[in-house]
């Protein structure tokens, strides 16, 4: 169990185990070569998502895409966003000057 | 398994016998600290506000956590000027039936006398309280709460769901059970209002989670600490869901806020988020201030599921460490006391593991340390709020009753 659906309408898969750049992934029975390393707890498409489409987990919105994804695409704050309150980054708090 | 409970006189019953040293304000943080020290002792715990300014919630949940079960007798340490009510406070716990003493630095001869008579009143507190009656306990008398921090995109598949079972299993037996930080129930309002036990309990849950996104909206931030998106955590509601598995699948009974206890068994939401204006700051500004806030509601024991791996504990009551993730656990299995992050591996199920977090409790519960005990974790921060009482709605039970 590298990859885990939590529920059947998931758009996305969550990782029980790193991938590797370069790694080939089955996902609905295709083959697909990971595009970049993704670590565990993190999440890839589980098929193509466009912009504004809602991302589910557990069954549930758990917010925005932001920019499309391919399949097998690690799938985060750079490409999605949530439809509540943002969040935020060590990196980038919020309270930088403007 | 028998639980031997310490009996108070108000016929709730404790699974520790802790003396609580309480500073009443910073300025007697450090009195208090060093007594604490110098008595060297696990079962003497450091607890205390900050502030010099008066706080109805703050001497509340004091209130609370010095007639805590768990509490056998209270030492308060002041510097003599500050807001805090130490009249009310000591009146509290001595109608309690505990033995309490109280410090005035200004009046006891500064720093150095006061340490020296305060260590003499532990000694004489921790006498009176090892006289507490022993009797036995019931699964159906336990307070339980759960928090999960350090959460990553493993919490919300292996540790909290795996609590929730454990919560399932402990509300059937009549224990109360109690999950929080509506902040991190954001997202989550509508399903969890389904589970209420009345349509009037479920518009309050429903309100409790708007009043806390309006919060934190104002805040500027969500319940979400960077660790959380390191660990693949995107959005404050995919946070929120992973969390929400915490309270097993029971039907919700009742709304309960910082220092109200569950009059009956079985599943609580506690709403830890301020009532009225934004004021003070963050609703609560670290994971120990939740655990404080479960305390005062009379949890004997938490269940704290983590995934980047916190380390911390609590005076008053023991914290059980559930570890989400399988490379975090192997990182720091000292600071753990269960390894969730083992089903990610296929090395065991969730119903398995939440069999192990329920006996575990049972086996805490008469008496066994867990880790974060037995390494001196003794962390408390109590700050700021306002709240209103909880509405009619919020126990139903106690209503119909």
């Amino acid at each position: 169990m590298s990859m885990v659906l939590l529920h059947p309408d998931d758009n996305i898969l969550v990782l029980a185990a790193p991938i590797r750049a370069g790694q080939t992934l089955q996902i609905n029975g295709q083959s697909i070569v990971a595009a970049s390393d993704v670590a565990v707890g993190h999440k890839i498409a589980r098929r193509a998502l466009s912009i504004g489409e809602k991302v589910l987990k557990y069954g549930a919105p758990i917010g925005s895409m932001t920019a499309p994804a391919e399949p097998a695409e690690h799938v985060h704050m750079h490409n999605m966003k949530s439809d509540y309150i943002a969040s935020h980054t060590r990196q980038a708090t919020g309270e930088d000057p403007a | 398994m028998s639980i031997q409970g310490y009996l108070r006189s108000d016929g709730r019953k404790g699974i520790r016998n802790v003396v609580a040293v309480a500073y009443l304000v910073e300025c007697a943080h450090h009195v208090a600290r060093t007594i604490v020290t110098r008595s060297d002792d696990p079962d003497v715990h450091l607890i205390g506000f900050p502030g010099c300014y008066p706080n109805a919630y703050a001497l509340k949940v004091m209130q609370a956590i010095g007639t805590h079960p768990n509490v056998g007798g209270v030492l308060l340490v002041s510097l003599g000027c500050e807001s805090f009510n130490r009249e009310a406070l000591a009146a509290t716990v001595a109608a309690s039936g505990r033995p309490v003493e109280t410090l005035i630095i200004q009046e006891s001869g500064g720093t150095a006398e006061t340490i020296r008579k305060g260590v003499e009143a532990v000694a004489r507190l921790k006498a009176q309280a090892a006289a507490t009656p022993r009797v036995s306990m019931a699964v159906s008398e336990l307070v339980i709460g759960t928090i999960c921090g350090g959460s990553d995109g493993t919490s919300g598949i292996t540790a909290n769901p795996a609590v929730g079972r454990a919560f399932d299993r402990l509300g059937a037996a009549g224990a109360a059970c109690v999950f929080e930080e509506t902040g991190e129930l954001v997202g989550c309002e509508k399903i969890m209002a389904s589970r209420a036990i009345t349509p009037e309990l479920g518009a309050e849950l429903e309100a409790s989670v708007r009043k806390a996104e309006a919060y934190y909206t104002v805040m500027g931030y969500g319940s979400f600490a960077p660790g959380n998106a390191e660990g693949g955590l995107t959005t404050q509601e995919e946070k929120s869901m992973g969390a929400y598995s915490k309270s097993g699948s029971a039907p919700i009974v009742g709304i309960l806020k910082p220092g109200d206890h569950p009059p009956t068994g079985g599943l609580y939401l506690l709403d830890v988020v301020p009532d009225g204006e934004v004021r003070y700051g963050f609703p609560n500004i670290s994971d120990n201030a939740e655990i404080v806030e479960l305390i005062a509601c009379g949890a004997h024991l938490t269940l704290f599921t983590t995934g980047r791996g916190s380390v911390v504990g609590s005076a008053i009551s023991p914290v059980i460490k559930v570890c989400a993730n399988p490379e975090t656990y192997r990182k720091l299995a000292g600071d753990m006391d269960i390894d969730a992050g083992r089903i990610m591996e296929g090395r065991g199920t969730l119903d398995e593991v939440g069999d192990e977090i329920f006996d575990l409790v049972l086996a805490v519960a008469g008496g066994q340390r867990t880790v974060s005990e037995a390494l001196g974790h003794q962390e408390f921060i109590l700050t700021y709020k306002a709240f209103d009482p909880i509405g009619p709605a919020c126990l139903p039970l106690r209503r119909a009753s």
